[in-house]
């Protein structure tokens, strides 16, 4: 039986500073989660995955993150992808020195 | 200290040139990422979390005042104004940007250290004692030693695709304080007679598969050595498992095949190799004369017992300072574990004030411990009050080496891709709980892992925490009995794990239980651990659960 897909946002990190980044519906790169396209479709997202793979002059390592609908957009779907959303926890100085509300 | 050569200046440039060449094709598209990756991860360069991170070698755990002031640079210009110590004397910066990484890695070229071999399926930083040529029961200083093995490593043709990577550990000491057990090749400097050579431990690692190295030869002459080692580097690499990268360390090789055959095979290459290397022995010669110790100064030792009244003082000398070879010198630890401390980072202003301490007291060597703690190695008794005072402006005098807030832990998934559960802010929470109790409690181990991989070396702790996702949810194992000291051992796992907001009260719950167990005050943790074995203490540690089940 196949399993049930979850949503998904595409993302990877940012080539030059190694920031966490997020494929938008625009297919632009957004450096916050909740801008990013929740895709609840599979093709879709396999689709969004290997159009994102095809800039390797912009990211690296691009994958498929659960992730869920929010409140303002998506949100992490596992603990990994909220540490990834708001930097480490240990340190103001990731991710949450700039966006104050992921 | 070790004088770099002209050819290892130009070795240097060399590489940090070829490096940016392949970071500038990178961004240019001409190599992809599968094609670079490796290439980065040659130069220490890995990705991680939310940023790549440069993972410098600190080699044998040794650096100068002026190499630590060029990491305090780089630290401010092209990172986030601090550094993180590892467990192999390393030193990671978390932040810097691609495009930058060439000019960093020409920055500690400039001070003679590079990041060339720190990652990738090579053999990586040679690690060694701490206390090198300052310990009171040293046979020989084990860094003159390291440095050959480190020249000989380095970028050696043959063993740059290996089957894994692979890790060497010196000490010149029986006292073990470089952990020789737990890496692939351990050499330990041992007198045969009036000669100096090494006794040589093969096949141990932590990680998934933890297990120790047992002894391949108990004298090998210091002539001999490098033909030796090229030896047992050649029988792995062409034995080892390719097949699957968890059974492809030494480790896994050794147990397979068993000791008796894989030293007949050694043994066998060996022969063959014999007089591979001739200059060896006056290279080590040459080098050792660079290790010579600085001058001891004979100065009046009365400040420190006087201070020794003020009890801030007091606490700091029982708990930071350990015996040198000169009764009137001193080793120094400085603790990077502080209240609110992240285990090993320290700020680019206190690396320059230490660089500043270690050149007014401690001939201006610095060392980075496997406990990711600081060491000034060699500092007279009259200047300890000069140097605790100085320390304490820095935030740097906690007395707490050795104790329960000394935690060891690995970045974990605040910063590393592959941690499967955060580390740092359970060392910090742990640090906070038990730092009222740690003096009633004594010498005491705690490391912290964010994953098997064992980075922050739990399966040596006293007590060891293994960090791990349990569908989904950040999960913790503990581990009982494992010692990183001469008497090397792996702790063995206590039985269900925690919730990230149950392990703290856990680990006070097996301490508090080690304080009505013991026989007195003087019976540390770990001797009554082995006095009793785990049973009393998983009873006290799931206790809890089961009246709450």
């Amino acid at each position: 039986m196949s399993r049930i897909f979850t949503p998904k946002v595409v993302t990877a990190n940012a080539l030059l500073e190694g920031d966490v980044v997020y494929l938008t519906e625009d297919g632009t790169w957004t450096r916050r989660l909740d801008e990013a396209e929740l895709i609840e479709d599979e093709a879709i997202a396999q689709l969004r995955l290997i159009e994102a793979s095809a800039q390797p002059h912009r990211i690296v390592g691009a994958y498929l993150a659960e992730a869920r609908a929010g409140r303002t957009g998506p949100a992490p779907g596992h603990f990994r992808e909220g540490f990834r959303a708001r930097g480490p926890s240990n340190r103001p100085h990731g991710k949450q020195a700039e966006i104050l509300d992921v | 200290m070790y004088n770099p050569t002209k050819s290892d200046a130009a070795f240097l440039r060399r590489r940090a040139q070829e490096f940016r060449t392949q970071v500038a094709r990178r961004i240019d598209g001409s190599l992809t990422e599968e094609e670079f990756k490796p290439l980065r991860l040659m130069n220490g360069l890995y990705l991680q979390l939310h940023a790549y991170m440069l993972r410098v070698a600190i080699p044998y755990g040794t650096l100068n005042a002026d190499q630590l002031r060029q990491l305090a640079m780089i630290a401010e210009r092209w990172d986030k104004g601090y550094g993180h110590m590892t467990t192999r004397q390393n030193i990671q910066f978390n932040w810097p940007r691609l495009s930058d990484v060439p000019d960093m890695l020409d920055a500690l070229a400039e001070v003679g250290m590079h990041a060339v071999q720190t990652s990738g399926n090579t053999i990586r930083n040679v690690t060694a004692d701490p206390y090198a040529g300052a310990a009171a029961d040293e046979v020989a200083d084990p860094r003159p030693l390291a440095e050959l093995v480190r020249q000989w490593s380095t970028d050696h043709p043959a063993f740059q695709f290996l089957p894994r990577k692979f890790k060497f550990a010196v000490t010149g000491s029986p006292a073990d304080r470089a952990i020789l057990k737990a890496h692939d090749v351990g050499l330990q400097l041992v007198r045969r007679g009036g000669d100096l050579g090494v006794r040589v431990l093969v096949g141990g690692g932590l990680g998934r598969t933890p297990l120790l190295a047992e002894e391949l030869r108990s004298f090998v002459a210091l002539d001999d050595l490098l033909p030796y080692l090229e030896a047992v580097l050649e029988t792995y690499n062409l034995s080892g498992r390719r097949d699957n990268k968890y059974k492809a360390r030494l480790k896994i090789t050794l147990r397979e095949e068993g000791m008796e055959a894989l030293s007949t095979r050694i043994e066998a290459r060996f022969a063959e190799l014999r007089g591979l290397y001739p200059g060896a022995a006056r290279e080590y010669a040459r080098i050792a004369q660079d290790f010579a110790r600085p001058a001891l100064n004979a100065a009046p030792t009365l400040a420190h017992f006087t201070a020794l009244n003020d009890p801030a003082y007091a606490a700091w000398a029982k708990t930071n300072l350990v015996p040198h070879s000169d009764p009137d010198h001193a080793i120094a630890r400085i603790s990077l574990k502080g209240p609110g401390a992240t285990p090993g980072d320290i700020t680019a202003a206190q690396m320059r004030r230490v660089a500043d301490l270690a050149e007014a007291h401690s001939g201006a060597e610095i060392r980075v411990g496997q406990d990711q703690n600081l060491i000034l190695p060699h500092v007279p008794l009259g200047d300890l009050p000069a140097l605790h005072a100085g320390l304490a402006e820095l935030g740097l005098a906690t007395a707490n080496a050795g104790l329960a807030s000394d935690i060891t832990a690995c970045p974990g998934m605040d910063y590393c891709t592959l941690a499967t559960a955060r580390s740092i802010p359970v060392a910090q929470a742990l640090a906070d709980r038990l730092r009222p109790i740690e003096r009633e409690l004594g010498a005491l181990s705690i490391k912290i892992s964010g994953c098997i991989n064992a980075c922050g070396h739990h399966h040596l702790g006293h007590i060891g925490i293994l960090g791990l996702d349990r569908a989904g949810v950040e999960t913790y194992q503990i581990t009982l009995g494992g010692d990183a000291s001469a008497q090397t051992a792996l702790g063995e796992r206590s039985g269900p794990g925690f919730a990230y907001d149950q392990i703290v009260p856990a680990i006070e719950r097996i301490l508090r239980a080690y304080l009505t167990l013991r026989q007195d005050a003087s019976e540390p943790f770990i001797d009554t651990l082995r006095r009793l074995g785990p049973a009393p203490f998983k009873t006290a540690l799931y206790t809890e659960t089961r009246h709450a089940a």
